[in-house]
């Protein structure tokens, strides 16, 4: 426990530092999102329809950016072998950087969404909900991606890697992420947002605990 | 006494696969000339006599594969690294080929290329990730660690696969029917089972010859000779205690 | 396996670090080949040898930072294999690498390694380990703004923060200036006093014979020399032709 809080500690003081990464980051996802725009066209309702998916594939791929950053300043100088080695179990330093992640993420997908909401004109009746939405596909996206952004930052040609692994394991959670999200956008009079949310928690829960279980693996020699 | 073994195993593995090929000419030849025709899709159908032994085998290999990995993580033995690499490359040639198989399939049936199908399309994902784990074993150069890492990374892969799975059969359950054959019948049993034994066979033997092939470089990446002790040692040890 | 001193009778763990047939291989090329040697407790002994030789290699796996491909170390009892936390718990390695983080101070670096040690992280706790390698003008200042010389200072401050029975210091003169290599002979009486046994590698013969013990020689990841420390510079009775180039 004293380890997790440290390693907390650690992760805060991390983001804080490099804050203007977050920055960096959130104008690529920005990007991204007005780009998808021009590649469909000028068209109101159709982007409108659309709008959930635009804005999950613009935190996906602005999530290989956060993800692989994430682990620089550790394998710079080998300061996560230094924590290892003092002693510090893996454990607590992959679920201190996959939480840290968690929180990247969500803020990152809650910046975006106010800019869905102006360029493809989407309707926002339950804001709330869509947080917790955005919370829980974050969290999806961050366990995985933890797990490969550390074991690819030590292998050769790492940028085409992390998303060659990362993006089809992420299906389900872009698939839920996005029924969900635009279910909330655009009216729900079945109540199917709660199935697909439950499918975001069983994938997060087995991810997080087998995540956390393999990370040992792939940092220690 | 170790080349016999040897040859005893490829022989065996070459066996398997003659034996595999024998079964898959039979079950295609009843498949395709003797059994009658289908009563909704005439003859079309009979792609189903290579695509569903095919998506049986597939989804064995990449099962073979889970346990391989498990096993070499939990055990540590080379020749668990070996089949595990054997199993992911016979997992996705055989993926691909039902992707394929089924994009053949679905466009005089249906008009398209693609149909979103739930088992097609989670083989899709299972081959993009598998393709993944391959890369990643070319890219990392330390046997130990690609080793290690592709292992951790099948065994997530595969939990993965019902999940997708279900996302998928959930997604398309709004927009489309169930598009592949699922229940089949007496007549056209037969060649099925022929053609999924012809093609286990066939696989195994090919996963048998493949991780020999894995073994052997594995050898020379693991236990390069050592280099011969050129310094007399125990000469100096003598010194020593004169002194 | 060669006996850097006599085994003094005693409890069962005098012996503090034992090596037998470690080999150590980095893709084609053994980087150890049969290291074998027993170091008893409190002792300190210097490892010498050309680059390339293993050095940094049999430090890292003695740290558990590595594993052996062959053979068997022990620390204090402890197999470096099977007993990792336990080995981790008991030993520091100071490394090629500074194990430091860019983006925080000299302060904050200090910090994190203390609060995962369930040790005291308040400023007060750790200013005089930062007084003693001469930084504690620079506490707060990024570790990105520091010289070469400045982050070893700090590497060594972590060292001694972290203390441990086996201490390893992979070339700590490396990148220091003259008052440094005084901090690093004051430091390494700091870790004699605590009764600590220490490995160290250098290049810097004179200065770490006259530190240690004794001494230890690789050429090509072999064990190749042992004995006193003082006999190293020197051939002191053996003959100068079968010692590695550089040595004598």
């Amino acid at each position: 426990m004293t380890e997790l809080l440290a390693a907390l500690h650690k992760e805060a003081l991390l983001q804080w530092r490099s804050r203007a990464q977050l920055l960096a980051v959130f104008v690529f996802g920005a990007t991204a999102l007005l780009l998808f725009s021009f590649a469909v066209g000028p068209h109101t309702e159709l982007l409108r329809e659309n709008a959930a998916g635009f804005l999950w594939l613009g935190l996906l791929l602005s999530s290989t950016l956060t993800l692989a950053e994430g682990f620089q300043s550790e394998m710079q100088e080998r300061a996560l072998e230094g924590l290892l080695l003092l002693p510090a179990s893996p454990q607590s330093l992959y679920y201190g950087k996959a939480l840290s992640n968690w929180v990247q993420l969500s803020l990152l997908g809650s910046a975006l969404v106010p800019l869905m909401v102006v360029l493809y004109d989407a309707p926002l009746p339950r804001p709330f909900a869509l947080l917790g939405v955005v919370a829980l596909g974050s969290a999806g996206l961050s366990a995985p991606g933890t797990l490969y952004a550390a074991m690819t930052y030590q292998a050769r040609s790492r940028q085409t890697l992390l998303p060659l692994l990362f993006f089809p394991l992420v299906v389900p959670v872009l698939i839920a992420s996005v029924k969900a999200t635009s279910l909330l956008l655009l009216g729900d009079p079945m109540d199917q947002v709660r199935p697909w949310t439950l499918l975001l928690l069983s994938f997060d829960a087995i991810h997080w605990s087998l995540c956390g279980l393999l990370f040992g693996r792939v940092v220690e020699d | 006494m170790l080349a016999a073994i040897h040859e005893r195993g490829v022989a065996r593995a070459k066996g398997f696969m003659l034996f595999g090929a024998l079964l898959l000419l039979i079950g295609s030849y009843i498949g395709l000339f003797k059994a009658p025709s289908e009563a909704f899709m005439g003859e079309v159908y009979r792609i189903m006599y290579v695509h569903v032994p095919v998506a049986w085998n597939a989804l064995l290999a990449f099962t073979f594969a889970f346990f391989a990995a498990l096993l070499f993580l939990l055990r540590g033995d080379w020749k668990w690294d070996s089949r595990h690499e054997a199993a992911v490359e016979m997992g996705i040639v055989l993926a691909g080929l039902l992707c394929t198989q089924g994009s053949i399939w679905a466009k005089p049936t249906w008009g398209v290329w693609w149909d979103w199908d739930p088992r097609l399309t989670t083989t899709a994902v299972m081959f993009f990730a598998f393709s993944g784990i391959l890369a990643l074993r070319r890219f990392v150069d330390d046997p130990v660690k690609r080793a290690t890492w592709s292992a951790v990374a099948t065994i997530i892969a595969y939990v993965d696969v019902p999940i997708v799975y279900f996302s998928v059969r959930w997604w398309n359950s709004l927009h489309q029917m169930q598009s592949s054959p699922s229940t089949v019948s007496a007549p056209f049993l037969i060649p099925l089972r022929l053609n999924a034994f012809g093609i286990l066979f066939l696989m195994t033997g090919l996963i048998m010859l493949r991780s020999r092939v894995a073994a052997l470089r594995l050898e020379g990446e693991l236990a390069p000779p050592l280099p011969a002790a050129e310094l007399g040692a125990p000469a100096r040890l003598a010194t020593q205690a004169a002194r | 396996m060669y006996h850097l001193r006599p085994m003094v009778p005693g409890p069962e763990n005098a012996c503090a670090v034992e090596a037998s047939g470690l080999c150590r291989r980095y893709g084609p090329r053994w980087a150890l080949a049969e290291v074998s040697f027993r170091i008893s407790g409190g002792s300190s002994v210097m490892i010498a040898g050309r680059n390339g030789s293993g050095k940094s290699t049999l430090l890292r796996l003695l740290a558990t930072a590595i594993r052996p491909d062959r053979g068997t170390a022990r620390i204090l009892g402890w197999n470096v294999e099977t007993d990792r936390e336990e080995v981790r718990r008991r030993s520091a390695l100071l490394s090629h690498h500074s194990y430091l983080y860019e983006e925080f101070t000299a302060l904050e670096n200090l910090q994190v390694p203390a609060r995962f040690l369930g040790r005291d992280a308040s400023r007060g706790a750790l200013l005089p380990l930062l007084e003693e390698v001469a930084l504690a003008d620079r506490a707060d200042d990024a570790v990105s703004t520091f010289s070469a010389g400045m982050r070893k200072r700090l590497a060594l401050a972590r060292t001694l923060l972290q203390g441990g029975e086996v201490v390893l210091l992979d070339e700590p003169y490396g990148e220091l200036d003259p008052p440094g290599f005084r901090l690093v002979d004051r430091l390494f009486g700091v870790f004699k006093k605590r009764g600590a046994t220490v490995l160290m590698a250098t290049h810097l013969l004179e200065r770490g014979s006259a530190l240690c013990d004794d001494g230890l020689v690789l050429e090509q990841g072999r064990l190749a020399w042992f004995g006193s420390a003082r006999d190293l510079p020197r051939s002191g009775g053996l003959d100068p032709a079968t010692l590695p180039e550089g040595i004598a």
